[in-house]
């Protein structure tokens, strides 16, 4: 990865946020250091430095320099296309599925550089667990889709898998409405449940960061609802990394967002000065709804 | 009128009539093999037929047709004709007889008429004259004779199933042996083996054999005698007597006494020898069980072998091999590969398979046996790979479908809990795709099991002595020739002497060939529903 990082460096000619700053209109938007890292994280799990990533030619993410807090909820807002889903794929490296990215800067999980070559991306991926927008589950069983992430670790002992699969369906609020049907198909459930049964296979294999790609965007509010509830209840042991359209809920359930827009961070604190006293105009329009 | 054409009404009209003619077609298809394969063990009235030149012929009315008058006059009054079938091949030579109408004086349907089917020489119309053993006189027209008669064929049908047991299974357990012992001989030599007492060991076997298969022959000839010791007289419609043993006939009925109830035992009897009993009289007559059994099995050794190819090179395909233009050009050759006529691939398969593969291991394992080839001739296996190979785009096409069908997020769902690739595509992906698979091998299916063309030069024959699984150690004998019923069709159909006869046995065979199809289809579409509602239970 990092030769190939080397590489696309060598080939550019041009650095990538001038190519985009030739697309849109520099004076809209305030770039300049000191606004994007406005306030100080006392204890960072994440530290992303000088992010750039594109897509072939077209950058998506332009010099991202962000602190995400421990056991804490941090959202990324703006609107479509903005780069924050990107942004959220970067942190466990599911972006290198995609062909043609060109990636650099620096992520750092826990003191660990993540895209360094000799890192085992399977291993990050258990550390980092991802929930995604539409709900995913496996064409197997409830317990098999819980288990998974178990057994792929080589765990096969049935009563700690028992004990995995109760302890993550608790946490995900879903034990009391499964505990009768865990053989039965993950395919027969509602959206709302679905969507748990992620969490639920997320949490299964306890990681230390868990990212969350519009996790409500398919459901309807009261499902939405306890998924909210669910993240409130979570971020005491988790450090929870959400991706939202939806302003309200950012406002309901992080405690820290930041404000994207054109693949850059134009604004990150927490999250009532977001909403309520946004230090920049542009977040202030989207916030407030003029545009986005 | 504009606005007809625009409201799209005629285009309704086109698609419903494209799908009712489809439809007609295929039920006429259907309706046509039915209607002439399942009556043709219905056994209809015998009639005597009286001409006005006073000759007279007793049998069956199997056909009804007008005759051709090409140049004929308008006005000319149509005739008809009627395809008689008199039996008796060895007395009139031709078992069927066209017989215009108007040339008829009488017919009538005699009581005590009696067809007689033979295991030789086809079915014979007559009349009992006489029974008797060993030349003495038991008895004499009547009923009781007819009694008689009935016992007496089920006693030789009992005596003639032990025959064919000692030729078939005791004998050729004999025969296995000595070849056996023969071969083992041929190998000593082979190895320059000088220890005669090794030879004269085997050799000894081989005596112990031979006096074993005289005690055979001994009991085998005083079973004959006792299947033909009572014989009958039949007298034939023209005047003639005929006498054979009671041993050659197989059943003997009366269908003008016969009330509906008989003639349904009858029928349901004659359809289960169709399909359990070997063929007898160059196929024409008998069972086709034989056929059957090669048919299913060679489908069933293709599907084994085509379905992990297929699978296996549309993962690569899919899911290793770089996007590029010379994937495309695979795929494209995949695809035209399911479009080439399937002779050339048994053309391949003879030159690739049975002289390369088959030559080659023949050399190595069967050397003793050269010059008769084992592996180096047409046989099952190898006709099912050919079969194999012939299907195999089939299913990698449906796979490739199946594998992009897939949701990208299930995919990614897996890799983010930190499954590696090939943990994904083994526990997420295959499963997922498991219904577009096994559609994949439907198709496979239906297009080999209707496959003849390769199967001829590849190992099917008219008459297979033996199947290719059987009781004898390694059980599965899979270089052996087989039987196959498309083969069958074309055979009976085409290459028997005897048209008339052979034609219904064409039209059972055909639909028998239909009904299993569909059943090995019925049996994959069963599995993959399950695996559907196992899989895609839909929420949301």
């Amino acid at each position: 990865m990092e030769s190939a990082i080397k590489e696309s460096q060598k080939k550019s000619e041009i650095p990538l946020h001038t190519t985009l700053g030739d697309q849109i209109q520099m004076d809209q938007i305030r770039t300049d250091e000191g606004v994007r890292q406005k306030i100080i994280i006392p204890d960072p799990i994440v530290e992303i430095s000088n992010l750039n990533l594109r897509y072939g030619l077209k950058p998506a993410l332009i010099n991202v320099n962000i602190e995400i807090p421990k056991n804490h909820a941090t959202a990324f807002i703006g609107p479509s296309g903005c780069g924050k889903s990107t942004l959220l794929r970067c942190l466990n490296r599911l972006n290198d599925l995609v062909d043609g990215v060109d990636i650099e800067g620096n992520i750092i999980i826990n003191g660990e550089d993540i895209y360094n070559p000799r890192l085992d991306v399977t291993e990050l991926r258990r550390r980092v667990g991802m929930v995604f927008q539409k709900s995913n589950p496996f064409p197997k069983s409830i317990y098999e889709n819980v288990a998974y992430g178990a057994r792929i670790a080589g765990i096969n002992k049935k009563s700690t898998l028992d004990e995995i699969v109760e302890k993550s369906l608790r946490g995900a609020a879903l034990w009391d409405e499964v505990k009768d049907r865990l053989r039965d198909s993950a395919l027969g459930f509602s959206g709302g449940q679905q969507q748990r049964l992620c969490i639920a296979r997320a949490i299964a294999v306890e990681p230390d960061v868990l990212l969350m790609d519009e996790p409500c965007s398919a459901l309807d509010p009261i499902a939405t609802g306890k998924i909210e509830d669910l993240i409130t209840e979570l971020k005491r042991n988790y450090t929870i990394v959400i991706v939202t359209h939806n302003m309200q809920q950012a406002a309901r359930v992080s405690d820290f967002t930041a404000f994207m827009y054109l693949g850059k961070i134009i604004e990150y604190d927490h999250t009532e000065k977001i909403f309520l006293n946004p230090s920049y105009k542009q977040t202030e329009d989207y916030v407030s709804g003029k545009f986005g | 009128m504009n606005k007809f054409w625009k409201s799209g009404d005629p285009f309704v009209w086109v698609t419903g009539a494209s799908l009712m003619f489809s439809l007609l077609m295929i039920g006429g298809l259907l309706f046509l093999i039915m209607s002439k394969g399942l009556g043709f063990f219905w056994p209809s009235d015998i009639a005597e037929v009286e001409l006005k030149d006073e000759s007279k012929y007793l049998g069956q009315i199997t056909d009804r047709e007008k005759i051709p008058q090409p140049g004929a006059p308008e006005e000319t009054q149509q005739k008809s004709r009627i395809l008689f079938k008199i039996g008796n091949r060895d007395l009139y030579d031709l078992d069927f007889k066209w017989i215009d109408e108007d040339d008829i004086k009488e017919i009538s349907y005699p009581k005590d008429a009696v067809i007689f089917e033979r295991r030789e020489w086809g079915d014979m119309y007559g009349l009992i004259k006489d029974i008797n053993q060993r030349g003495n006189i038991i008895s004499g027209t009547g009923e009781n004779s007819w009694m008689l008669l009935k016992t007496d064929i089920e006693n030789s049908n009992g005596i003639y199933k032990q025959i064919k047991d000692i030729e078939k299974n005791k004998i050729g357990d004999i025969n296995r042996d000595i070849e056996e012992f023969r071969l083992g001989i041929r190998k000593l030599e082979l190895q320059g083996e000088t220890n005669q007492i090794k030879v004269k060991e085997i050799e000894g076997k081989i005596a112990g054999q031979n006096r074993l298969y005289d005690e055979q022959e001994s009991i085998l000839s005083s079973l004959y005698e006792k299947l033909n010791e009572n014989k009958i007289t039949v007298s034939i419609i023209d005047g003639r007597e005929k006498e054979m043993s009671i041993g050659a006939i197989v059943r003997a009925y009366r269908p003008n006494s016969m009330s509906w109830f008989d003639k349904a035992v009858l029928y349901t009897s004659k359809l289960w020898e169709f399909v359990s009993d070997d063929p007898r009289e160059a196929n024409t007559e008998g069972g086709v069980f034989p056929a059957i059994f090669g048919t299913v099995l060679m489908v069933l050794i293709m599907s084994i072998v085509v379905l992990p190819f297929g699978v296996l090179a549309a993962l690569y395909l899919k899911e290793y091999a770089t996007q590029g233009i010379l994937v495309r050009i695979v795929r494209i050759c995949v695809n035209n590969l399911a479009g080439v006529p399937s002779i050339v691939f048994g053309v391949f398969a003879v030159g690739f398979f049975i002289y390369g593969i088959g030559g080659t291991i023949d050399n190595i394992f069967y050397k003793e046996a050269l010059p008769n080839p084992t592996f180096g001739t047409g046989g099952i296996l190898w006709a099912s790979l050919t079969l194999a190979l012939l299907t195999v785009p089939v299913v990698i096409v449906a796979t490739e479908e199946g594998l992009s069908a897939v949701p990208k997020e299930i995919k990614e769902g897996s890799l983010a809990l930190g499954a590696t690739k090939f943990e994904t595509t083994w526990k997420v992906i295959i499963p997922s795709a498991m219904p577009a698979i096994l559609t994949g091998l439907i198709l496979a299916i239906a297009r080999a099991t209707g496959e003849v063309a390769p199967l001829m030069i590849t190992g099917v024959v008219k008459l297979a002595p033996e199947l290719p699984i059987d009781s004898h150690f390694p059980f599965m004998h899979l270089e052996r020739k087989f039987m196959h019923l498309g083969f069958h069709i074309y055979d009976v159909g085409f290459q028997s002497p005897n048209v008339e006869a052979a034609k219904p046995m064409v039209f059972t065979t055909a639909l028998l060939l239909i009904i299993i199809v569909v059943v090995l289809n019925l049996a994959a579409i069963i599995i993959r529903n399950q695996l559907k509602k196992k899989y895609t239970t839909s929420g949301v």
